[in-house]
């Protein structure tokens, strides 16, 4: 089981979490501290895994961030990684070559795709088909509800 | 799914469209605007491109000049002087945001200012940005500041790529995520969060009743700032309210704040599960699913109670959609681990094994995780899901790709339901059906042929996902451990990974032979690839992978290889990673002593591992040599000759004259019939390094020295001197004196017989698991990888306490004395001393005062212990510790820190943004400190804005310091961004029985990562005029508080690393001077005017910086030089 999810930046910004194990603030805080540095800290050519504590590291960077998952010391690392490209791949799609800033100023929706794509820590839907097809449906919905708020709103009814 | 994001380049741009926007809007209202705006648009695109090309080719320096083009149009705007502009101040800074002499570090979008948010929000910093993106492209950005000129941008698309808001858009938060990001630094983020917190709190305590979407927009407003790492302790009842609206993407927000913020014993918790409890039954799926959602990522025990029979209903039931039946399973999932006692699957057990059978991959793959679950918890009651598991991976390695559609990736057929599959199966044992076991060995072979196949991709992903699937397939035949042609496949195929060139495969490869190494079957097969293990564990540049080659050395290891093996990682041990040599010296003087045929080979192997890693050598590892050679006695004159050749060597580690001192005390006389080894030359030999070592040291060597008197009767006149002389009887460490004292009076007026008893030979030890595997298999759990060494080696001070009871040190005769003697009402006669050999020991080693049962020699050290060692200022730093610190401004190296016990040293040298702080910790005492650590943390607005790298890998420090002793520590530092704060160390440690504690903050100031420029007068003016807005301007007057004279001031100008320039400045008496701030990304010009009044005592001091803060934090740092 995935314990947790990290995406930071090459400056060590945190751009998204993911708990799935309880953590206080303050633990959370402190492990985000100590794996952002440690990641940082690695060279290019290097292996992706760490052992860490007593969990595995695997982390990957794409462009500018950084995608790191602490997992279980039975779970499977190289698949690990692959999550972690599929979940890259659906943020591409979904936002059209995604980019750092894409999830800073809709993290909501980051947050949302990887609901769908994980839960409680262990992978929900592999088919990149079908969690675009969730994604859209709460598009649809979206757009339902909110639409007649603009209509009524310009037409001064609200 | 629109596509409505702009890239961000020129061609993009469209210049009319802002053109038109220019024509619109008011020129009298804002004549400004139309000046900057005009020279901006109308520039074409090709012109821009083109002299981006002409940058690019330039060196760093040639670039320190702005490009012509550039600063024509950048002077242009500088230069405008409209009154109106003068009244709204700071509105233009004409200044480019990033230095040009770092321009080919420089990413896009630094600096960048989302015009969106002068749109709606009315301000941002000015500012010019000169970047590229893509790198054929110039992009000129620049935004300005004022409410009003929003209008005239609004049409203009955005120019940073991608503030457009999906959906519905809740503008107001993307205006406030962009103004968050145009804070610079710290504080100004700080306050845009205070006001924006202030606002929310106010709209939801206000008397105006908010609608669904500004609740939503407030809610998620907060969950951004708690995202950023802010503290959040109010909205959680609006974004309850939210779970019940009507409106899809309002529940949605509310739910992500509940799961991400709410935690499970929030009050709000029972209307939570009520709105969660309504979603469930919702019509709408995607609600359901919203819901389940939230339970998965909450897990609470309360949803367990009030849920757990709801969701197992959504799980079997035959009306849910599969996408509801996905989360429902793992929904369960969480539940259960998370409240194992309240889910009860009953009488549904069959029906969820048979969901393996399910049409829906997805459905399978969830609901494999979920049975994973519940067989750990019950193993004999999900028996049957063993066949439906075996035929469902049947079906799947057998499938062509192009069966399984979607779930195929990357032409791997369901690698992700392949592999959870094989875990499953890891559960149980070999199938007893033949069949299914049959079928099982068909699929395991199936996998392991397809490793052979050629790729179908060149893809990595294609690769790791096929070899995820291999592994997790040899993970089960290594745990069936029954099929000797698999296991030996297996390993054959880990043996081609080794020398892959992925590195991911060779650490993976590494680590499953491990455990290959552990079967009977598959042994020997790993031993082939023992040369390519040394090889890797020789040549790997990654840490990490070098650690799996130990490990898979050490399993691999029997008696046909230890000593080929042993050699190698003692070879590999002189030149190994810091991080693991520890547990490297505990592997060896394992296998060493497992599989030692001959035991001179052992000692010899333990008294290399001394010599070559001493430091590293814990008590577990010499106290079992001693073991040893006391438990043999074919050893014993071995390895006293030995111990005496290996003290001949000049410079001998403590630990080795620790093992020597001991053994020559018990078994010296074997040798001293040679007359190159007679007892003189052994007790000479001894005494020269007595001098050189620790009182834990000493006082076990004055031990010898008394066996020695029993031993050899011949050379007492010498010892009892020694005894004597006011250094023994005298020393101010009791534990010694007293010592001294007991041994003289014991040599002096025992009778021979008695001594002979006394000091007789020791008893061999009980056979016990050896202290060192206890020590080993306690440490591999917690094995931290390298870069965490500091926190590593708290380790072995744990371990320390723990080991009394594991593996008792050899009862050092001194010490088994003195607590006798000293113990009141014992005699102290010879008659309790006749039982030392068997009685326990009563005082660990190196605790001078520990048990010695003299409550008034711990009040003594206690009042010993300087009073300020720990008082703490308000800031939790020790007292003195900033006053020192400052001084550290001017100069690299002295003291940073003395008290009574401590002396703190520091040494350091900077070169660019790297430094590199030795830090010295001293004993002044004469007394060994235990536990010492030091850890080490940044303030909270420091670590936020720039990240120290703190490698501790020259010598980390020992869990001891010896008294007098000093160790040393190195930090590595790397300036990423400017600061004006300093990291912290924590030094703590152990003194007569009390906590010490000691806070420091390390001696890095800015300015050390600047280095002096020299420049002409013109130059220097030059710069100077230009870096002339008021950010890049800091300016103080302050009286001189140190002495004026000017080569001083020039001295200290130039300890602050700065050039002191001559024949700049036209009045003489001023001083001028020049550097470049060094940080990651950056090269920041800084320009010092010193001008001293000297009748009045007084100085004017100007600091102009090429970036914002950087002026001011640095004429803060040199104020108090003068």
């Amino acid at each position: 089981m995935m314990q947790f999810m990290l995406l930071f930046s090459r400056q060590g910004k945190l751009r998204l979490q993911k708990w799935y194990e309880a953590n206080t603030d303050k633990a959370k805080k402190k492990i985000t501290r100590e794996l952002v540095t440690l990641v940082l800290s690695r060279k290019p050519k290097m292996c992706s895994f760490l052992e860490w504590k007593d969990l595995k590291i695997v982390y990957k960077r794409y462009a500018s961030l950084y995608f790191c998952c602490a997992i279980e010391p039975e779970d499977n690392e190289l698949l690990t990684l692959e999550i972690i490209h599929r979940y890259v791949e659906l943020l591409d799609k979904y936002f059209g070559s995604v980019c750092e800033l894409d999830i800073i100023f809709n993290f909501e929706k980051a947050y949302f795709m990887l609901d769908e794509l994980l839960l409680g820590g262990e992978i929900q839907e592999t088919s990149k088909k079908n969690v675009l097809k969730a994604i859209a449906a709460q598009d649809l919905l979206q757009e339902e509800t909110e639409e007649p708020r603009g209509f009524l709103e310009e037409f001064g009814f609200i | 799914m629109s596509s409505r994001k702009t890239k961000w380049g020129m061609s993009e741009i469209q210049p009319q469209k802002p053109l038109q926007t220019l024509g619109n809007t008011n020129k009298d209202l804002y004549p400004n605007i139309y000046i900057i705006l005009a020279p901006l648009l109308t520039m074409p695109p090709a012109s821009a491109t083109a002299e981006s090309n002409g940058l690019r080719k330039k060196n760093k320096h040639e670039v320190e000049e702005l490009p012509d083009v550039g600063n024509n149009l950048l002077t242009g705007v500088v230069t405008i002087d409209h009154p109106e502009l003068a009244a709204a101040r700071g509105v233009i800074s004409g200044q480019p945001r990033m230095t040009w002499p770092s321009w080919s570090n420089q990413q896009h979008g630094v600096g960048v200012i989302d015009l969106v948010s002068v749109q709606a929000h009315g301000h941002a910093n000015g500012g010019y940005f000169l970047g590229r993106y893509p790198p054929t492209t110039a992009v000129f950005v620049f935004s300005v500041v004022q409410a009003e000129i929003s209008l005239s941008l609004h049409s203009w698309k955005r120019p940073t790529k991608m503030p457009a808001v999906k959906g519905d858009g809740m503008r107001g938060l993307a205006v406030f995520i962009s103004d968050i990001r145009n804070c610079e630094y710290s504080q100004a983020e700080i306050k845009r969060i205070n006001k924006e917190l202030a606002n929310i709190r106010s709209k939801f305590k206000g008397d105006k009743t908010l609608d669904g979407y500004q609740k939503k927009k407030y809610v998620c407003k907060l969950l951004f700032i708690f995202l950023l790492g802010h503290d959040i302790d109010f909205g959680h009842m609006e974004a309850v309210n939210l779970l019940s609206s009507n409106k899809y993407t309002e529940k949605q927000i509310g739910y992500l704040f509940i799961s991400v913020l709410i935690s499970a014993s929030n009050e709000l918790m029972k209307l939570v599960i009520q709105a969660i409890k309504n979603d469930l039954v919702s019509r709408n799926p995607v609600h359901v699913n919203l819901s389940l959602q939230c339970v998965a990522n909450l897990g609470s025990r309360d949803m367990a109670e009030g849920l757990g029979t709801e969701i197992p209903k959504l799980l079997i039931s035959g009306d849910t959609i599969d996408a509801v039946k996905q989360s429902a399973a793992l929904t369960l999932l969480r539940l259960l681990r998370t409240s194992p006692d309240l889910i009860n699957m009953g009488e549904w057990t069959s029906r969820v094994i048979h969901l393996l059978n399910d049409q829906h991959m997805g459905v399978v793959t969830s609901a494999t995780s979920l049975i994973e679950a519940l067989v750990k918890k019950n193993p004999e009651e999900y028996k049957s899901c063993v066949s439906l598991a075996v035929s469902r991976l049947s079906r799947i390695v057998t499938s062509s790709y192009t069966d399984l559609q979607d779930y195929t990736y990357y032409f791997v057929p369901a690698p992700w339901l392949s592999v959870k599959l094989l875990r499953l199966l890891q559960n149980y044992p070999p199938p007893e059906d033949p069949a299914v076991r049959t079928r099982l060995t068909e699929c395991l072979e199936t996998i392991l042929n397809k490793a052979q196949e050629p790729p179908k991709s060149k893809k990595v992903q294609h690769s790791n996902a096929k070899n995820a699937v291999l592994f997790e397939a040899i993970n089960l035949i290594i745990h069936m451990d029954s099929d000797p042609n698999l296991l030996v496949r297996a390993c054959n195929q880990l043996g081609q990974f080794l020398q892959h060139r992925e590195t991911n495969l060779r650490y993976l490869a590494l680590e499953s032979m491990c455990l290959l190494a552990t079967s009977e079957f598959s042994h020997e097969a790993v031993k082939k690839h023992q040369e390519t293990v040394i090889t890797a564990l020789k040549t790997e540049r990654d840490v990490s992978v070098r650690q799996r080659a130990v490990d898979l050395l050490y399993a691999m290891c029997d008696r046909t290889n230890a000593e080929e093996i042993v050699g190698e990682m003692l070879d590999y041990l002189e030149t190994a990673d810091y991080s693991i040599r520890e547990e490297m010296v505990l592997k060896v003087a394992i296998l060493a002593e497992k599989y030692a045929v001959d035991y001179t080979w052992y000692v010899d192997v333990i008294l290399n591992l001394i010599r070559i890693a001493g430091d590293y050598v814990s008590e577990e590892v010499w106290y079992r040599v001693i073991q040893i050679v006391i438990n043999r006695d074919d050893v014993q004159g071995y390895a006293a000759k030995t111990v005496f050749e290996a003290l001949q060597a000049p410079a001998c580690h403590e630990n080795m004259v620790k093992v020597g001192g001991y053994i020559l005390g018990e078994f010296g006389n074997l040798i001293a019939g040679d007359p190159r080894s007679s007892p003189m030359v052994q007790y000479q030999l001894l005494h020269s390094k007595y001098h050189l070592c620790g009182p834990s040291t000493r006082g076990l060597l004055l031990s010898t020295y008394i066996k020695f008197i029993n031993l050899f009767p011949e050379i007492k006149g010498q010892i009892q001197e020694v005894l004597r002389s006011d250094n023994n009887l005298r020393n101010s460490d009791v534990e010694l004196q007293q010592r001294s004292i007991e041994y003289l009076q014991l040599s002096s007026t025992t009778s021979a017989d008695v001594l002979a008893t006394v000091f007789e030979e020791m008893p061999p030890f009980p056979e016990r698991e050896s202290s060192i595997l206890a020590k080993l298999k306690k440490k591999k759990p917690a094995r931290v990888s390298e870069n965490s060494e500091v926190k590593e080696h708290k380790l072995p001070q744990a371990q320390m306490a723990n080991n009394v009871d594991s593996a008792p040190p050899p009862p050092q005769v001194g010490e088994l004395f003195t607590a006798q003697v000293t113990t009141p009402g014992s005699g102290g006669g010879s008659t309790d001393l006749l039982g030392l050999g068997t009685s326990p020991p009563l005082v660990t080693v190196g605790g001078p005062t520990t048990t010695s049962s003299s409550a008034l020699l711990v009040d003594v050290f206690d009042a010993m212990a300087p009073p300020t060692a720990n008082g703490l200022d308000a800031n939790g730093l020790s007292l003195g510790a900033e006053e020192n610190c400052k001084k550290f401004i001017s100069k690299n190296n002295g003291v940073l820190f003395e008290n009574d016990l401590l002396q703190i040293g520091i040494k350091s040298e900077y070169r660019q943004n790297l430094g590199r702080i030795g830090v010295f910790y001293g004993n002044k005492t004469s007394f060994q400190f235990t536990g010492f650590s030091v850890d080490y943390s940044t303030p909270g607005n420091l670590s936020s804005n720039i990240l120290f790298y703190l490698n501790v890998n020259v010598k980390p420090v020992g869990t001891f310091v010896e008294g007098g002793a000093q160790v040393q520590q190195l930090f590595n530092i790397e300036c990423i961004e400017e600061f004006n704060d300093a990291p912290l160390i924590h030094i703590k440690f152990l003194y007569s029985g009390a906590e010490q504690k000691i806070n420091l903050k390390l001696p890095v100031a800015l300015n050390k990562f600047i280095e002096p420029v020299e420049m002409d007068s013109s130059t220097f003016f030059q710069r100077w005029k230009f870096l002339n807005t008021p950010e890049q301007e800091a300016q103080r007057i302050f009286k001189a508080r140190l002495s004026t004279d000017p080569e001083q001031i020039k001295a200290r100008l130039l300890g602050s690393s700065l050039s002191v320039l001559e024949g700049v400045d036209p009045n003489e008496q001023n001083f001028v001077s020049s550097g470049i701030l060094h940080t990651r990304n950056q090269q920041i010009g800084c320009l010092v005017r010193l001008e001293p009044n000297l009748q009045a005592q007084m100085y004017r001091l100007t600091v102009r910086a090429s970036k914002t803060d950087v002026a001011t934090i640095f004429c803060d740092l040199l104020e108090i030089q003068f």
